[in-house]
């Protein structure tokens, strides 16, 4: 029997592309993870070991007030038990105080002692919050995280430009919970997220801005607009990429500027010297490629950017072969028009 | 050998409107898609309008391509890519040795064009690799970078974005190779000038 082969192979693509659209809809449909169901507010219980912690036994006795929403105390007028709500934004998280950077600590190396007496002394509302130069400025131990030139960065922002001393480290950084992310997590989508929810925190919501200003707070979706992809420009670039002064170092860009000084440029970033090659992506992608080598370091990252070629070996590979092709013809058509004529 | 004295009607007007929007595209493409790929603040087309006129491209050659799929499913054209499996390989090598020797020694072509078979072996295998594999290909992964959404998130460990962009780039690439090649062999005719007058008047000239 002799077989014939007279299918069309537009009908095969056909089959192929089928069977690619189910095989496609199959991976997509277990790639996207369930949405998480939003439990009711409720109070966590603590999940940490607190013997851990040298100080920890110590700090209880501000957090069993100040470690959960309500707290109680005997009135001793009446004799009476009173549990009263705590104000928001005076309670400490246990479990998030305690993963923080600075969870060996005890409340009293920044807060007064005085704090140690209920109902506390009204002056020391007035006391004076510390900043992170306050305690890392001209410490050796912390010079690769150049905190002062963080701080001057930060003195020439247009946060500090326009609200003076109003606007201090606490507005992004809160000393109870704040935790090293960009140089140790190794999920950059994550990192990314961790840094876009601090400008959100007042740029996204309305009673955090209005603390410092009584302008109405710009629509950040209306204002990025004429960006392509928002979306997707959104979880996979860091506002301050755009809208501060990168230095080609991981220290995180505190100048941040005025919109009108802010990166509009498409080639800013989708070219070969790209910025943000700067910073955050940089140290990412040499990191990766330090570990799994040039082509799975680049394949592996989530550093995705369309248009800048991150790859050098590729692009001579490509060369070759196109010079290899062009060669080939070039001698093709010389000896084709020598034996003809 | 059978050789025809009158040129031979090969080309339709489908095809020829199809095969020249095709050129026109890929063209096209293939410039925006070098200066996104080599995008600097000084290139010539500016990124932004480099993407906009890509995806324009783009979306333009995907109907283009449904056209050209279409009539080749249902057309007697499409009987031009069906690749008769016996002797193959004999038929690919004679061919092949007619381009490396033969055409420096003055021969007749082994395969010469007839109104039955208008693409010689090694045009046959050519041509179905870059447009039922390549051309169907490229268009599905540049779909995946114009709507990043739609595009799986990890792909075995890898970026699923980076691995489509890698990918698309790779068989953009291998298509500039081909339609490098495929304009130089069309040099190769009557005259030199005459196979790409056969593609805009429809009628084929033979050696």
């Amino acid at each position: 029997m002799i077989y014939k082969a007279n299918i069309r192979p537009a009908w095969v693509v056909l089959v192929l592309l089928m069977l690619f659209t189910l095989a496609f809809t199959l991976v997509k449909t277990s790639d996207s993870s369930p949405s998480k169901t939003v439990q009711p507010e409720q109070e966590k219980p603590t999940k940490i070991d607190l013997t851990k912690f040298k100080n920890a036994a110590e700090n209880e006795n501000c957090l069993k007030c100040h470690g959960q929403s309500k707290y109680t105390y005997e009135n001793p007028e009446s004799k009476k038990t009173v549990t009263k709500r705590m104000y928001t934004e005076l309670v400490l998280d246990r479990n998030v105080f305690y993963i923080s950077n600075h969870r060996e600590f005890k409340c009293t190396d920044c807060h007064s002692e005085e704090y140690g007496t209920f109902p506390h002394a009204g002056n020391l509302r007035m006391e004076a919050k510390a900043n992170c130069i306050d305690c890392h400025g001209g410490d050796e131990k912390y010079a690769k995280f150049k905190f002062e030139q963080i701080e001057s960065e930060f003195q020439a922002s247009v946060h500090s430009e326009k609200h003076s001393e109003d606007f201090t480290c606490w507005m992004c950084h809160n000393a109870h919970t704040y935790k090293i992310n960009a140089r140790t997590n190794e999920n950059l989508k994550e990192t990314i997220t961790y840094d876009n929810l601090i400008c959100l925190n007042c740029h996204g919501d309305v009673k955090n801005y209005q603390l410092l200003t009584n302008k109405t707070k710009p629509n950040i979706l209306q204002k990025h607009e004429w960006l392509p992809n928002q979306a997707s420009h959104f979880t996979n670039v860091r506002c301050i990429e755009c809208h501060a002064k990168n230095e080609d170092t991981l220290v995180v860009a505190h100048h941040v500027v005025s919109k009108s000084q802010a990166v509009r440029k498409c080639e800013s970033c989708h070219s070969k010297n790209s910025i943000l090659y700067a910073s955050l992506y940089k140290y990412k992608v040499s990191e990766k490629i330090q570990k799994e080598g040039i082509i799975m370091g680049l394949l592996t990252g989530d550093a995705t950017s369309i248009g800048p070629d991150k790859s050098n070996t590729l692009n001579i590979i490509s060369l070759v072969i196109f010079g290899f092709t062009i060669l080939v013809i070039i001698i093709h058509a010389v000896f084709r028009v020598k034996k003809l004529n | 050998m059978n050789h025809h004295t009158e040129p031979l009607y090969l080309y339709p007007i489908w095809i020829r409107i199809w095969h020249m929007t095709n050129a026109l595209l890929c063209l096209i493409l293939i410039i925006t898609g070098l200066s996104i790929q080599f995008s600097n603040p000084e290139t010539v087309v500016k990124f932004n309008a480099a993407v906009s006129a890509h995806n324009v491209a783009g979306i333009i050659l995907t109907i283009s391509y449904a056209a050209f799929f279409i009539g080749n499913l249902f057309t007697p054209n499409g009987a031009s890519y069906v690749i008769p499996v016996k002797g193959f390989l004999i038929r690919l090598k004679k061919q092949f040795i007619y381009y490396t020797v033969g055409i420096f020694q003055r021969k007749d072509p082994p395969f010469p064009v007839t109104e039955e078979s208008k693409f010689n072996p090694l045009q046959q295998v050519t041509y179905v690799v870059l447009m039922y594999g390549f051309v169907p290909f490229v268009i599905l992964s540049g779909w995946g970078l114009l709507y990043p959404e739609i595009t799986v998130n990890s792909f075995i460990g890898f970026s699923g974005l980076d691995l489509t962009d890698l990918l698309h780039i790779t068989a953009g690439f291998s298509i500039s190779i081909i339609m490098c090649v495929h304009v130089y062999f069309c040099t190769i005719g009557k005259k030199p000038l005459s196979n790409f007058k056969s593609m805009i008047n429809g009628y084929h000239e033979s050696h």
